[in-house]
């Protein structure tokens, strides 16, 4: 069986019916264990004192944010080539999770600024780069709901989506060429052990998992609510027209 | 996109990408100069600012250099190895800020000395618990990050 069976609305859906009961456990599970752990049962660190444990929220939601614009790339190019509605309604379906982990990375971030850096908010590159990607996300879900013709919409939204994408991959690698900047280093790199110590890494990276699994159940559940809401959409066209 | 076909519109996807692809190598190759968020001593030993020009000067704080003078006054050097400019200071510190460890200021430089109107600390990557950088320390063998 092909993957791009599942393009098929109504194979989509009976997939999706059995994924997301236990994507929706697994998110549960991941992140109440992930963040009492991280929230009481790690030791404080040798210079941030308590303060570190926001990286709990922040570390995971700003990685989602990101991610989650990359998945919209994606299924914004299968729709703008194949033609899969599913596959547009997804990306469709994304765009408010995403802006929402957006604003808890955003918000986090100036939480620990303020003790740590001494500021809420920096012009700094990355930064600047990953409030563009928030205004992205607004000005993504805001084009949606301005054009009526649903083909129409996912075509525009999908060039917008392009377009973003920029911002997207330089909020993550703004740290890499930007040197001079504010915020630290990435903390999620394939060196981390060397950065991050294991009492800190190991309840990240269930927090991590946490926050995908949420996501995956988030963006279903959305996807599906938008496959019914153009089922009902067609069904009153065609008992108007009876 | 509508009413072209499958190959008409993977060839603009491709020209797309193509147009992403050098605007994100523009800001990579504009970014080292153009888009700084602060200025090395050594950049400004070279080249000193005029004293009415407000700018960020970034780097270490120099080990032994940090005196608390009186009132809210603070004195200190920033280095990057290289250049050691002195820095002037009067308010409320962040609590990452110390000897050794990374900060951003903002403010001018005058006669030698940069008079900051505010400072950031700067964090560098590194998380480790209190109680092993004390076990370290204990031993002997910790050495300071120098991030």
């Amino acid at each position: 069986m092909s993957f791009w069976e599942y393009a098929n609305p109504r194979r989509f859906m009976a997939f999706t019916d059995r994924v997301m009961g236990p994507a929706f456990v697994l998110a549960a599970v991941a992140l109440s264990v992930g963040l009492v752990w991280g929230f009481f049962f790690t030791p404080d660190d040798f210079r941030q004192g308590s303060t570190v444990k926001i990286i709990y929220l922040h570390v995971p939601s700003a990685f989602m944010a990101i991610n989650i614009w990359v998945m919209m790339l994606v299924t914004s190019l299968i729709w703008l080539i194949r033609r899969h509605h599913v596959s547009a309604l997804a990306a469709k379906a994304a765009a408010p999770v995403g802006v929402t982990m957006t604003l808890i990375a955003l918000m986090t971030g100036a939480i620990w600024g303020q003790p740590m850096w001494g500021t809420f908010w920096a012009w700094d590159p990355r930064l600047t780069s990953f409030l563009i990607l928030f205004l992205f996300y607004l000005g993504y879900m805001a084009l949606w709901s301005a054009i009526e013709d649903p083909d129409t919409a996912a075509d525009l939204t999908s060039v917008l989506c392009l377009v973003g994408s920029v911002f997207a991959f330089l909020s993550r690698y703004a740290v890499n060429f930007w040197n001079q900047g504010l915020h630290q280093g990435a903390s999620l790199s394939m060196d981390a052990e060397e950065n991050i110590s294991d009492v800190f890494w190991f309840p990240l990276l269930v927090c991590l998992a946490g926050f995908f699994f949420l996501f995956l159940a988030l963006v279903l559940l959305r996807t599906r609510t938008e496959i019914r809401k153009r089922r009902a959409h067609a069904i009153t066209l065609r008992e108007r027209a009876a | 996109m509508k009413g072209l076909k499958k190959q008409r519109r993977i060839q603009v996807i491709v020209v797309a990408f193509a147009a992403l692809v050098a605007s994100f190598g523009m800001f990579y190759i504009a970014a080292p100069d153009a888009l700084q968020f602060f200025r090395s001593p050594s950049e400004v030993a070279e080249t000193p600012p005029p004293p009415d020009e407000v700018f960020r000067i970034g780097g270490l704080v120099a080990d032994g250099t940090l005196v608390r003078g009186q009132g809210e006054t603070i004195t200190f050097s920033v280095t990057d190895g290289g250049a050691i400019i002195p820095v002037s200071y009067t308010g409320v510190l962040p609590d990452l800020f110390g000897e050794g460890e990374g900060m951003v200021g903002t403010g001018r430089y005058i006669d030698g000395v940069f008079q900051a109107s505010e400072i950031l600390a700067r964090h560098d990557e590194t998380y480790m618990p209190s109680e092993v950088i004390d076990a370290l320390k204990a031993q002997g063998v910790y050495q300071e990050p120098n991030g």
